[in-house]
């Protein structure tokens, strides 16, 4: 089978978000990148175990500039064959899934990540399927395949649906579907050999601009109530914050 | 025209379409235009979407959308979109909603808000539109340029509310692709609200000390009527299931009330809980940095103050 997975580079998760003065932008002083956890941890060690069932070639897909090969080698470190960079610094989520499109024909399965823990869009799967005319499974926990149909329990609200659908199809992983795998030292020695193909972007309109950020109101200062007073807290609920 | 695709489950509106229809109508407004509810498949009562603000409600019917395909929704939209003149569209962002809006988004070459929290303003042919990110810890003013515009709708963002009346349901035909998806099996908890959709939520962590000790976060849920939920490294263990988990790479969740016992406060557990309008901590270590995020805070042993809670509060329900 041929595999694609498509990964993200994003802040790390324990990054403190901060803003730049005319709150722009986000101030990315210091700021660490990692590989997006969901494109990491489920989507592409999915794609790793089903090649090493049934054979095939799991390649990885990012759209970025130059200083996104770090995380495309540790992609390359965790197992994957070989990768493609679209080398560009656009854009918006639609302009990222047409270059995703332009280089994702031809593979049986491309995976996704059910978000990226920066933007939280869970957009860019749907829109590559799309433009390609494929069947798509969101927020997938898990992914069997029998030949070439797939058996893909998807998460819905307060429970899971099942799906049946056929290759060439586009899914986005979620929590559940694989169990994170730590590169080893010879997966990096080996990641420095593979080939990793930059590609120009195509041309394609922005459709959205982000010119202004908030971080949320600090909070007041707690109000601690004291813990043989519950009776208290339940009327400050009811009273003040109104919430039951 | 605004489209709004309220979505129905097992034949019953839940919030969520309440709310996306309440939400679609202010957007409306701010066009100074008006909101059109889509349903698709069997449907009871559509047409008291008319309460929440649409003026019209198509309804897509027939054998090929009784179950759920990203394809054959999309393309009902998009057909229901251009049959109806309008330009922007509102789903809400829940599972459906997240298969839909990048598809919709493409096949109309739309600018996409997904997740949104706020109606959103107008100047000339732009929407600008407030949305989280990274996981609640800020806003970002997203501007839609295009012509077309596609809005998901974050739950528990806004309050529903009734403006209308009832209206005749439209029975809508186009003309449809065959679906490439086979749903084999839903299932459902039944009893309880799914995390994204509750309200109020009662949450333990590593503080709990094991699984068997998890009766006096379900008692409190219990008394509330709220749901449970837990941090990662409770999931990750296995005391927990993993769709409890909240945080960052868990459910982001926005409900009125969270109470959360023995959860010190990672900033990635906070991340996905920061947006809930009243936070309640029960922590025995004062320094837990969870208190710094908290509305309420409780300094003592869980397994003596939960108890006591749930007693408070069966005492104030009772009345």
């Amino acid at each position: 089978m041929k595999l694609l997975v498509c990964v993200s580079k994003t802040p790390e998760t324990t990054t403190k978000i901060q803003l730049t003065a005319d709150q722009s932008d986000l101030d990315k002083s210091g700021v660490q990148y990692i590989m997006n956890p969901y494109d990491e941890w489920y989507a592409l060690v999915r794609a790793l175990e089903l090649k090493e069932a049934v054979g095939g070639t799991v390649t990885i897909l990012n759209v970025g500039a130059a200083d996104n090969d770090t995380v495309i080698r540790k992609g390359l470190a965790i197992g994957a064959d070989d990768a493609i960079r679209v080398n560009t610094d656009g854009g918006s989520s639609l302009y990222i899934a047409k270059q995703i499109a332009e280089q994702a024909a031809g593979y049986d399965i491309i995976f996704f990540g059910k978000e990226t823990i920066d933007y939280n869009g869970s957009e860019v799967g749907a829109m590559v399927a799309e433009f390609l005319g494929l069947p798509y499974v969101g927020d997938a926990s898990n992914l069997e395949m029998n030949g070439n149909q797939a058996t893909v329990t998807r998460d819905i609200e307060g429970g899971v649906e099942v799906v049946e659908v056929e290759t060439p199809f586009a899914v986005s992983a979620a929590k559940g579907m694989a169990e994170q795998r730590i590169p080893n030292m010879r997966g990096i020695m080996m990641a420095k050999r593979k080939p990793l193909n930059v590609v120009e972007p195509v041309d394609f309109p922005e459709t959205t601009q982000v010119n202004h950020y908030e971080l949320p109101a600090e909070k007041t200062a707690v109000k601690l109530i004291d813990p043989d007073n519950m009776e208290e807290l339940v009327r400050l609920l009811h009273e003040e914050a109104r919430v039951i | 025209m605004v489209l709004v695709f309220a979505e129905a489950t097992n034949g019953k509106f839940k919030k969520a379409a309440h709310e996306a229809v309440t939400y679609a109508k202010k957007t409306a407004e701010v066009l100074g235009t008006d909101c059109c509810a889509l349903t698709i498949g069997e449907v009871e009562d559509a047409g008291q979407l008319g309460v929440f603000g649409a003026s019209k409600v198509l309804n897509v019917g027939g054998p090929g959308v009784a179950k759920f395909d990203s394809q054959v929704y999309t393309a009902a939209i998009a057909a229901a979109a251009k049959e109806v003149g309008a330009k922007v569209i509102v789903l809400s962002h829940n599972s459906t909603g997240k298969n839909l809006v990048g598809r919709l988004a493409a096949r109309l070459l739309a600018g996409s808000a997904p997740g949104v929290n706020a109606v959103p303003t107008a100047n000339g042919d732009q929407l600008t539109v407030r949305k989280a990110v990274f996981s609640g810890k800020a806003y970002a003013d997203v501007t839609l340029t295009t012509e077309y515009k596609v809005i998901s709708l974050a739950g528990n963002s806004i309050p529903v509310e009734e403006s209308g009346a009832a209206v005749a349901v439209e029975s809508f035909s186009p003309e449809l692709p065959a679906a490439k998806t086979k749903v084999i099996e839903t299932k459902r908890v039944e009893g309880t609200t799914p995390l994204p959709e509750a309200e109020l939520v009662v949450s333990g962590g590593r503080g709990l000390k094991g699984p068997e000790n998890w009766g006096v976060i379900e008692d409190l849920a219990e008394a509330l009527g709220a749901t449970t939920a837990c941090s990662r490294p409770v999931a990750d263990v296995g005391w927990r299931p993993h769709h409890e988990h909240v945080g960052q790479t868990g459910v982001a969740i926005r409900p009125n009330l969270y109470i959360a016992a023995g959860i010190s406060g990672a900033i990635q557990h906070l991340a996905g809980v920061n947006n809930s309008k009243t936070i309640v901590v029960v922590n025995k270590d004062p320094e837990a940095p969870f208190f710094k995020a908290a509305d309420y805070g409780v300094v003592g042993d869980l397994f003596e103050v939960l108890p006591k809670l749930t007693e408070a509060i069966k005492e104030h329900k009772a009345g």
